[in-house]
């Protein structure tokens, strides 16, 4: 591609102009397409009159509830983009061969592998963990909302504008060019003088803060927040990993930012932290950024073990086997995981003693980790299994995950990795573990709150229609690229002189088009069970015969979650209750006190978003201003005291009256 | 009636609960954390200003420890830490960050200083490149 020469600056737009706005056909039909999408819902949620109700129902709404299901549909919007980079990753690659350059130029196609990653941790798996974080703990332990409302609903907007940032990045300039770990010399700016990595830096700074206050938050919720009874020893599994994940990323998202800070000050103000002249080292970025990014994976993976260990201790009506075994397991995995990073870069030039212990060290991980799998296998030995879908995505998991679990062992042998590292071998690994890990968690735990969040459950046909093509399309997808890492195919090609290694790209092309149809499924499974959701209602609050607080209340929970605090006396605290034959109590209600909504997060998130753009083409009056804005605005806030109010007793009485009708109606 | 009263708190909690936030220290703890910092201050100031150790790298190495001591100081007495607060979770959140803390420094340093292990001889010292 020619060079575009992009050194315009103006006092009034920094660099911003018009050559920011792509000329590629592709880029510019998906601008086209996104443009007039996006024209057509802001034109129908104005024709229907739906912005008031969306600002003062959700966008404002410091209820955990409803924070949690944004961070969903954000997880869910950005998946699709993720996975529409997946797609065109994989048709160039079945293409560009025999001298066939394929339909992306290297311009492009290097933005959509940094974007592909990018957006699946970052702002697909993230939020949709959070998210599920955010439903569920504070409902399984008994609380009202979380320790912070308003925080919470900040972190969100902070996420959500980090997020908006990498679309901008679209249609408005470029993305990074540079891996989705953006590594130095290649990230600074003598590489890399334009936008893309300036994106990249600011959408995670900014998505960083959310991220990091929703970790405090978790953690002050789970520490001071459970009902009465509940020990450490007795919260349910799901609470107990997302307790370590929150640790996890309270003690590992500082790093990425200081990371940032510094790659920062290099491109901006000309520091040599990462450069390879003047006593900078790149080297000291890889290292710093996988303190950072080994953890990250555990903070993906363990709430989704929690939800494993929760859908197999229902679905076969049994107690978890060896439950403290499991928190144990969790532990020592989140003090592991700080302990194995130079694994990502055994071929960077460490001797055989530093490469052998943290060969040693990633290896020891598996213990825990394997010692959750028969955890789970002795759960559903001996018991009534029954296969609803969040059951079965538990056992695609098992099945999938194991397998991506050994090529890591395999991986973290030091000799085994330098044949093998930056191969396809190694994105087959990586993919095997987080589609068959964090995904199939993320879909269990769909199918199965589900019907907590919204009343009604999934419809069961396209939702097997979707776990059928999903299981064998990424099988498809992705062992062909164990085959080709292991012939020594190296990651992030975009054309192949050997023609012999075709047919393998087209199966694995195959395979991502069964996943698109699968992910199809999947949304008409999600649009079949609204428009039918008269029959797929659950009346009782508890369709699944759940063991843990949060089937305990109605679906979907009044705003107060719980009338009265429960108290705990055993590990599965509903299960117990319902053995004991506990009675909803019908009198004593009292006025509640609840946390009241606010639109500073969305506006403190707005101007983080509008400094962030600013930074990024040095507008930098616009950057002081919304700096400005930003610190102005938090500080006015702190002087709002209209933060609470209390739900009157009448209202909780008639809430509870209605409850009540409807187990009656429902014989329960 | 009994089962009902054994798992349903009959009074909730959110309405008038305050959770203790440890000790808030008296005067006379704060007094002492004020002279004891202000000690350890002033002596590595007197260290350094009338170079009482002769060796320079030792008068860094003893001001490095008094560093220590003052965190401490600053810990128990203007931070109230203790073993008790909070039911230990500010211990535990201590001991959890200093594990942390020395995994990615000592990590790191050895890491850093590791990476040259498998170079190649090189003739000509980069620090003597313009």
């Amino acid at each position: 591609m020619e060079a575009v020469d992009h050194s315009h600056w103006s006092l009034l737009l920094g660099r911003l102009w018009w050559d920011a706005i792509p000329t590629e056909p592709i880029v510019l039909a998906t601008f086209v397409v996104v443009a007039l999408g996006g024209a057509a819902l802001l034109a129908g949620l104005t024709y229907f009159k739906l912005w008031g109700y969306l600002w003062k129902e959700w966008f404002t709404s410091v209820d955990h509830k409803k924070i949690g299901i944004m961070y969903m549909v954000l997880g869910l919007v950005m998946f699709l983009r993720g996975f529409a980079d997946a797609v065109m990753m994989r048709i160039q690659q079945s293409i560009a061969f025999n001298g066939n350059e394929g339909y992306l130029n290297a311009h492009h196609y290097d933005q959509i592998f940094t974007a592909h990653g990018v957006i699946m941790i970052f702002f697909v798996a993230m939020p949709f963990v959070t998210g599920l974080m955010n439903y569920i703990v504070p409902l399984q332990i008994g609380a009202r909302d979380v320790s912070f409302p308003f925080l919470n609903n900040f972190s969100f907007w902070m996420t959500t504008a980090g997020a908006v940032l990498v679309m901008m990045s679209l249609f408005v300039g470029e993305f990074a060019q540079t891996g989705w770990l953006a590594y130095p010399p290649l990230s600074n700016f003598a590489y890399s003088p334009w936008v893309g990595v300036d994106y990249y830096i600011w959408a995670l700074q900014i998505a960083g803060v959310g991220t990091l206050l929703s970790g405090v938050n978790l953690i002050a919720t789970i520490v001071k927040m459970r009902a009465p009874g509940m020990t450490m020893m007795r919260m349910p599994i799901f609470t107990w990993t997302s307790l370590c994940t929150n640790v996890l990323i309270v003690a590992a998202f500082p790093v990425l930012t200081a990371v940032m800070t510094m790659l920062t000050v290099d491109r901006y103000l000309g520091f040599n932290f990462f450069t390879n002249d003047f006593g900078g080292s790149p080297m000291m970025y890889v290292n710093l950024i996988w303190i950072w990014g080994h953890p990250e994976v555990y903070i993906l993976i363990l709430p989704l073990f929690g939800v494993f260990s929760e859908v197999t201790s229902t679905f076969c009506g049994k107690r978890l086997f060896g439950y403290s075994s499991m928190v144990y397991a969790t532990l020592v995995i989140t003090i592991l995981s700080y302990l194995v990073w130079l694994h990502h870069f055994f071929t960077m030039g460490s001797g055989a003693s530093v490469n052998s212990f943290f060969g040693i060290t990633t290896m020891v991980i598996s213990i825990p980790t394997g010692a959750k799998l028969f955890n789970w296998l002795f759960t559903m030995y001996r018991g009534r299994i029954r296969y609803e879908l969040p059951m079965m995505w538990t056992v695609a998991f098992m099945l999938t995950f194991v397998v991506g679990g050994m090529t890591g062992v395999l991986l973290a042998v030091p000799p085994a990795d330098f044949v093998l590292h930056n191969s396809l071998f190694l994105i087959a690994h990586f993919h095997n573990v987080i589609i068959g890990g964090v995904l199939f968690g993320i879909f269990a735990a769909i199918n199965y709150w589900w019907p907590k969040a919204f009343g009604f459950k999934l419809n069961e046909f396209w939702g097997k229609v979707s776990f059928w093509l999903w299981i064998p399309g990424f099988w498809f997808a992705f062992m062909p690229l164990y085959i080709l890492g292991l012939m020594g195919v190296t990651r992030r090609m975009r054309v192949f002189d050997d023609p012999s290694l075709q047919p393998f790209f087209i199966v694995a092309a195959f395979g991502a088009f069964l996943v698109a149809l699968g992910i199809a499924a999947m949304l008409v499974q999600f649009a079949v069970s609204i428009w039918k959701r008269e029959e797929l209602k659950d009346e009782t609050g508890d369709p699944w015969d759940g063991r843990t607080l949060e089937w305990s209340t109605s679906s979907p929970p009044p705003e107060y979650n719980f009338a009265f605090t429960p108290i705990v006396h055993d590990i599965d605290a509903w299960d117990d209750m319902k053995r004991c034959g506990v009675q909803r109590p019908t009198s004593g209600f009292r006025p509640i006190h609840m946390p009241k909504g606010t639109g500073a997060g969305a506006i403190l998130a707005g101007l983080s978003l509008v400094l962030g753009f600013a930074m990024i083409w040095y507008i930098w009056w616009l950057a002081a201003l919304s700096f400005a804005g930003v610190i102005g605005y938090a500080i006015a806030h702190t002087f709002n005291y209209k933060r609470d109010y209390h739900i009157p007793v009448e209202t909780v009485i008639e809430t509870e009256a209605a409850r009540d009708r409807q187990l009656a109606a429902a014989g329960a | 009636m009994s089962a009902a009263d054994h798992h349903v708190h009959p009074h909730p909690h959110a309405d008038d609960h305050h959770d203790d936030h440890g000790s808030h220290g008296s005067m006379r703890d704060y007094l002492i954390g004020f002279f004891l910092s202000v000690i350890l201050t002033a002596i590595p100031f007197w260290l350094v200003m009338t170079g009482a150790i002769a060796d320079k790298q030792a008068t860094a190495l003893v001001i490095m420890a008094f560093a220590i001591v003052q965190i401490v100081v600053h810990m128990i007495y203007f931070l109230h830490m203790n073993t008790k607060a909070e039911n230990g979770w500010t211990v535990m959140a201590l001991i959890f960050t200093i594990i942390i803390v020395v995994i990615a420094l000592s990590g790191s340093l050895w890491v850093m200083y590791h990476l040259n292990h498998n170079m190649m001889p090189m003739s000509h010292d980069m620090g003597q490149l313009p």
